[in-house]
């Protein structure tokens, strides 16, 4: 008996779909609407930690050794700085290595490589290029090498030259992560809301078949069950809708996207993670859709 | 076998001080396979009695009773359970408006569990009895008044209650109809069937002679057999 009601209802759910398929399309179409937000929600969080995560790349400390510090020193420097756990990666660059780098980065400036010839000595610092876990960890590594035992090797620390900036970047990546999170919150309440509020208009359509089917002894779980169905379907239907309109839309918009941020790839991030997003999508349109049926069903089933 | 044992229904009126009597006191008992008419005005009571009797509503006091069951202590859970052992028909019909004659007939056994082949067995048999076999598959917007109360018939009967209790079911009927419905109605009584019809049509209670009960303001005021409408 319980398998034969079970069929029942699955069969009541799509035929309740299909004859009011007007209502459905209407109900589908808000679903996707959340869906779209929440999607577009999702894409922006990439982009924004892609920024974030590129401009904490970018940034860095270096510490200049003095001419007569002993490579040795410096290379035993450097297996301390990775020791710590704040610290990502370090990069040493000998004298003889930014004497290149220097001339390569400035080989159109003739009088500049002359006057660098005249010298007999090789004027350039050796370095360490670190890079921090996160922009608020750079004042731990600056502390660090200038402890006094490093004194007499370290030249300077540019951390505070870089000062500034390194805590420009790293409140704004702090800033942009909090406030995605409340934004993101925000918009999908609104969007649940709304699909909530649909449901129950579509359900108070129903009152008066709902209390017939009460009154010729339908019990609650036999009636509540094919609109419970119903929302699942709305739920898969409208996740597949968002798919097919956020493909071309990203097609078209990604490369755009990628000409001003060079390091997000809307698109590739889209296609490998589809099999994800797709579930991620039909999960969160089908409890939507049936948990919002079943809520709005309730008052109608006191009869 | 029906016990209506002193039961009074007060309702709370919005914005009035005095509450609503619905019912007041009613005593009455009625034994199986009796066809009864309760007449009465409108607003005299009838709907809420029948209304207790499918717990639609609960008594404010006293107890209505059906087949040694107190109706008063069955829970929203077990009330289906109930009404599947009474058939009700409304003035307004009350069928499911995205279903089919069929549909809706076979919807009442459905929620009931019954199994496919018996509602493939019973439910063209009781289309038949009510007239509609050549209708079955059409939707209630596509029938006149007087089919969907067949339909409507036809849904009360399929559980073979030993009840149906028929709330002004001509009320939106014409003259042709009307007779057509009570006739169908009396002969379910002949099958064996307890009839309950609540109506104020003073024609179909003059010339049904069959017991009424009449109602007015609450107040049970007359019970004769072989009555007639008097007010």
């Amino acid at each position: 008996m319980i398998r034969t009601n079970l069929l029942r209802i699955i069969k009541t759910g799509f035929q309740n779909f299909w004859r009011n398929s007007w209502l459905s399309a209407a109900t589908i179409s808000i679903i996707v609407l959340t869906l779209f937000v929440m999607t577009s929600l999702l894409l922006l969080n990439v982009i924004t930690q892609s920024v974030v995560a590129d401009l904490e790349n970018k940034v860095d400390v270096s510490a200049y050794f003095n001419s007569e510090s002993p490579e040795n020193d410096i290379l035993a420097i450097r297996q301390d700085l990775i020791k710590l756990s704040e610290v990502k990666s370090v990069e040493y660059v000998s004298k003889e290595e930014a004497l290149k780098q220097f001339k390569e980065r400035h080989k159109d400036n003739q009088t500049l490589l002359q006057s660098l010839d005249e010298l007999d000595d090789n004027p350039l610092q050796a370095s360490l290029n670190i890079k921090a876990q996160s922009a608020a960890q750079f004042e731990t590594i600056a502390g660090f090498l200038e402890q006094s035992k490093y004194a007499s090797l370290v030249d300077k620390v540019n951390y505070h030259q870089n000062r500034e900036v390194i805590e420009r970047v790293s409140n704004l990546a702090s800033n942009i992560g909090r406030g995605g999170i409340i934004a993101s919150l925000v918009l999908a309440l609104m969007a649940i809301f709304i699909t909530f509020n649909t449901v129950r208009l579509t359900m108070y359509n129903w009152k008066d078949e709902i209390s017939v089917m009460r009154l010729v002894g339908a019990s609650n779980w036999y009636i509540r069950g094919p609109f419970v169905v119903e929302g699942v379907i709305y739920g898969i239907l409208a996740a597949m809708a968002t798919l097919i309109i956020l493909y071309p839309a990203l097609y078209f918009v990604s490369p755009k996207i990628t000409s001003f941020l060079p390091e997000v790839d809307l698109l590739y991030f889209f296609e490998v993670n589809i099999g994800q997003i797709l579930m991620l999508l039909v999960g969160v349109g089908a409890v939507l859709g049936s948990l919002s049926s079943f809520i709005a069903i309730r008052r109608y089933l006191r009869v | 076998m029906i016990y209506f044992e002193n039961v009074s229904k007060i309702y709370n009126c919005n914005g009035s001080s005095d509450p609503c009597v619905a019912l007041d006191s009613i005593n009455l008992r009625i034994r199986p396979q009796e066809f009864i008419s309760l007449a009465g005005p409108s607003g005299a009571g009838k709907s809420t009695l029948l209304k207790l009797l499918i717990g639609e509503e609960k008594p404010t006091e006293g107890k209505v009773m059906l087949d040694n069951q107190n109706l008063n202590l069955v829970s929203l859970k077990h009330l289906p359970e109930i009404r599947r052992k009474i058939g009700m028909v409304f003035q307004d019909f009350r069928l499911l408006a995205n279903r089919t004659a069929y549909e809706n007939v076979a919807f009442a056994m459905e929620a009931a569990g019954d199994s496919n082949k018996e509602i493939g067995q019973d439910v063209p048999q009781v289309l038949d009895v009510v007239g509609l076999a050549d209708k079955r598959d059409y939707f209630p917007h596509q029938l006149s008044g007087g089919e969907k109360q067949r339909v409507a018939i036809a849904r009360a009967l399929v559980h073979r209650p030993s009840v149906i209790l028929a709330d002004e079911p001509t009320g939106n009927l014409d003259l042709l109809n009307t007779w057509d419905i009570i006739k169908l109605l009396l002969k379910i009584n002949e099958l064996g069937t307890t009839i309950i019809l609540a109506t104020h049509d003073r024609d179909i209670i003059n010339n049904l002679s069959r017991r009424v009960i009449t109602l007015d303001k609450g107040k049970l005021i007359r019970d004769e057999q072989k009555g007639r409408y008097i007010l």
